[in-house]
């Protein structure tokens, strides 16, 4: 620490290279912030996925729905707690850019398999009880200024009425929280029966089962055990983890995670080869001063020292400045695009992450310059001065 | 004059010039009493500079036995010199090598940052050094906003402020107008006469010279070590 003052005007020596050096390191951070969110936002279920939850899907594509008739025979498979279902029903509010989940679902059987999802028990009541009734999260409520007792028109996409019509309207019966900080409440449930005796196609089906497994019960042996009943039948199930089926729903936009480190790859290459630079430019022109401070008693592992923590502070101030900055970007995002991009969130991990790469990014590009100044020889560089 | 400080003992120095080998001090015995001020004096390339290196330990013998104080230098792994040189000797250069982005102060608190004390202890040292040179009032200033005169005064304060017994000066007056030179020289006897440091200093200059206790001469860069006075 007491090397710091001498550290600290080293880094600011050149003002305007540091700076710009700083300014590569920001941007890069800045980006990974952002990135890191956004590849959160695709996978986020993942995070947040019931380990005592299994999704039911059908085994051609989660767009191909799957007989309402699997509901009871799902329910008696051995092991099975309680099961439900949910569609995606894809529709809009107001205008197209205003697209945001609604699921048609039973309430019930729901919030049994969604004990994370908080609501006062009139409402939940209310909206059992009213067939056009819907319930929204905070999220969503919070966004478009909707509250409880509205009626709202909701635009379908998908589901044509059987009157020909493509508005929905449904009772706004509830407003409904999460327990968990990193569930999404950005979505509409409503209710089933209503969806069912309205639209005007594709009647007897659900898109998905959602089930919970006894509480001991082998999870895996479960999922087979669904799966093997739908076997050779015309719509063959697949059952996995929430975890699993939130991961293969995020792979229908493409191999985030992978774009996400090919984009991070090249950015932090580059910006490897700027602040490697930059260190060696800042102790080739200082080659006399460093054997001056080997000439007062700096060991050579010292003088190392000095050097990489300079390399490691340009990093840092850089990188948490782009790591600040992202943060609130994603906190403005979260704010105004919730119910689109619902989940984005800079994690604690993802943060953990960013400094391990400053630091070590420090390391690398400090390195070949630190071990130049303390293999410097003091009789060399002084006369050379 | 009292206790030897320094010795040298059957010291050569050779360095590899490509594939020549140049020796540049050959078989030199040398004795400092502490509190001498010696001048080394002899033209360009003579073996000055080396035999300055080697009293600091910034350089070993390739034969012969350095000894300065308890320390037998030439048997010393590089760590333990720098250690021995944070505490034992004051270095003053030609061209001051002051740290341009230290103001006076840190320039001088630069040696103590290698001992235990704790910053405001260095800091009151290190105005004290200032003090004695003169320069307690520029403390705040950087090397750009001094003269040369000036600068030379800080790199001296920085050498005393560890309070070594040695001081060793590479062409201390060297970049300075013969006035300035006078002054630094004259801030050299008192260190010498009145803090009892131990002076040596290598110069071209005759006038600059005359300051010291005795004047040595290293000729052709080889072997000769006579005293002219």
């Amino acid at each position: 620490m007491k090397y710091f003052g001498l550290i600290w005007k080293n880094v600011w020596r050149k003002k305007i290279r540091t700076s710009l050096t700083i300014l590569s390191v920001l941007v890069a951070f800045l980006l990974f912030a952002l990135l890191s969110a956004l590849g959160y936002a695709f996978k986020g279920g993942e995070d947040v996925a019931d380990a005592e939850r299994l999704v039911v899907i059908n085994k051609v594509s989660l767009i191909n729905p799957l007989p309402m008739a699997y509901m009871n025979r799902i329910a008696a498979t051995e092991g099975v707690q309680a099961v439900t279902h949910a569609s995606w029903f894809g529709g809009y509010y107001q205008d197209p850019r205003n697209q945001f989940g609604q699921f048609p679902t039973d309430p019930y059987e729901y919030f049994s398999l969604y004990p994370e999802l908080k609501m006062p028990q009139e409402q939940f009541n209310a909206w059992a009880k009213n067939r056009q009734g819907a319930v929204i999260g905070r999220e969503i409520a919070d966004q478009y200024g909707i509250n409880v007792g509205d009626r709202i028109p909701i635009q379908a996409t998908i589901w044509t009425k059987a009157d020909g019509s493509r508005t929905w309207e449904f009772d706004i019966e509830g407003i409904f929280e999460t327990d968990d900080p990193r569930g999404s409440t950005a979505y509409m449930l409503f209710q089933y029966d209503y969806f069912e005796e309205a639209r005007a196609f594709a009647k007897g089906t659900v898109g998905w089962y959602v089930l919970r497994v006894k509480p001991g019960a082998d999870p895996v042996q479960i999922a087979n055990a669904v799966d093997m009943q739908f076997a050779n039948s015309p719509n063959e199930t697949e059952t996995s983890t929430e975890a699993a089926f939130a991961q293969s729903f995020a792979k229908q936009f493409g191999n985030i995670a992978l774009i996400v480190t090919l984009i991070m790859g090249a950015v932090f290459f580059t910006l490897l080869l700027v602040s490697g630079n930059t260190m060696s430019q800042s102790v080739r022109e200082r080659i006399s001063e460093l054997a001056v401070l080997k000439t007062l008693g700096f060991s050579d592992r010292s003088v190392l020292g000095v050097v990489l923590t300079e390399s490691i502070v340009i990093m840092l101030i850089g990188g948490l400045l782009g790591l600040g900055i992202g943060w609130l970007i994603v906190q403005v995002i979260a704010g105004a695009m919730g119910a689109i991009l619902p989940g984005i969130y800079l994690t604690s991990r993802a943060i953990l992450t960013a400094i391990c790469i400053m630091i070590g990014a420090g390391i690398v590009a400090g390195i070949f310059p630190a071990l130049k100044a303390m293999r410097l020889s003091i009789i060399d560089a002084l006369a050379r001065a | 004059m009292s206790e030897v400080l320094a010795t040298l003992t059957g010291v050569s120095k050779i360095y590899q010039k490509g594939k020549e080998k140049v020796e540049v001090l050959h078989n030199l015995d040398l004795q400092i009493p502490s509190g001498d001020f010696i001048a080394i004096m002899g033209p360009s390339g003579s073996g000055k500079t080396t035999l300055l290196n080697l009293l600091g330990g910034l350089d070993k013998p390739s034969s012969g036995t350095v000894r300065v104080g308890d320390a037998e230098l030439s048997s010393m792994s590089n760590s333990q010199l720098s250690h021995w040189r944070s505490t034992n000797i004051g270095f003053i250069f030609q061209f001051y090598n002051l740290l341009p982005v230290l103001t006076a102060q840190k320039n001088v608190e630069l040696p103590l940052l290698l001992t235990n004390f704790n910053g405001k202890e260095r800091a009151k040292r290190a105005s004290i050094a200032l003090d004695i040179v003169g320069l307690g009032d520029r403390a705040k200033h950087y090397p750009r906003e001094l003269s040369g005169g000036q600068e030379q005064r800080v790199a001296i304060a920085r050498a005393i402020v560890s309070d070594p017994a040695l001081l060793l000066c590479d062409e201390p007056t060297g970049d300075l107008d013969r006035e300035t030179a006078d002054e630094i020289l004259k801030l050299l006897q008192i260190l010498n006469r009145e803090h009892g440091k131990t002076i040596v200093m290598v110069t071209h200059d005759a006038q600059a010279a005359e300051f010291a206790n005795r004047r040595l001469h290293c000729d052709k860069g080889t072997l000769e070590a006579r005293e002219v006075a």
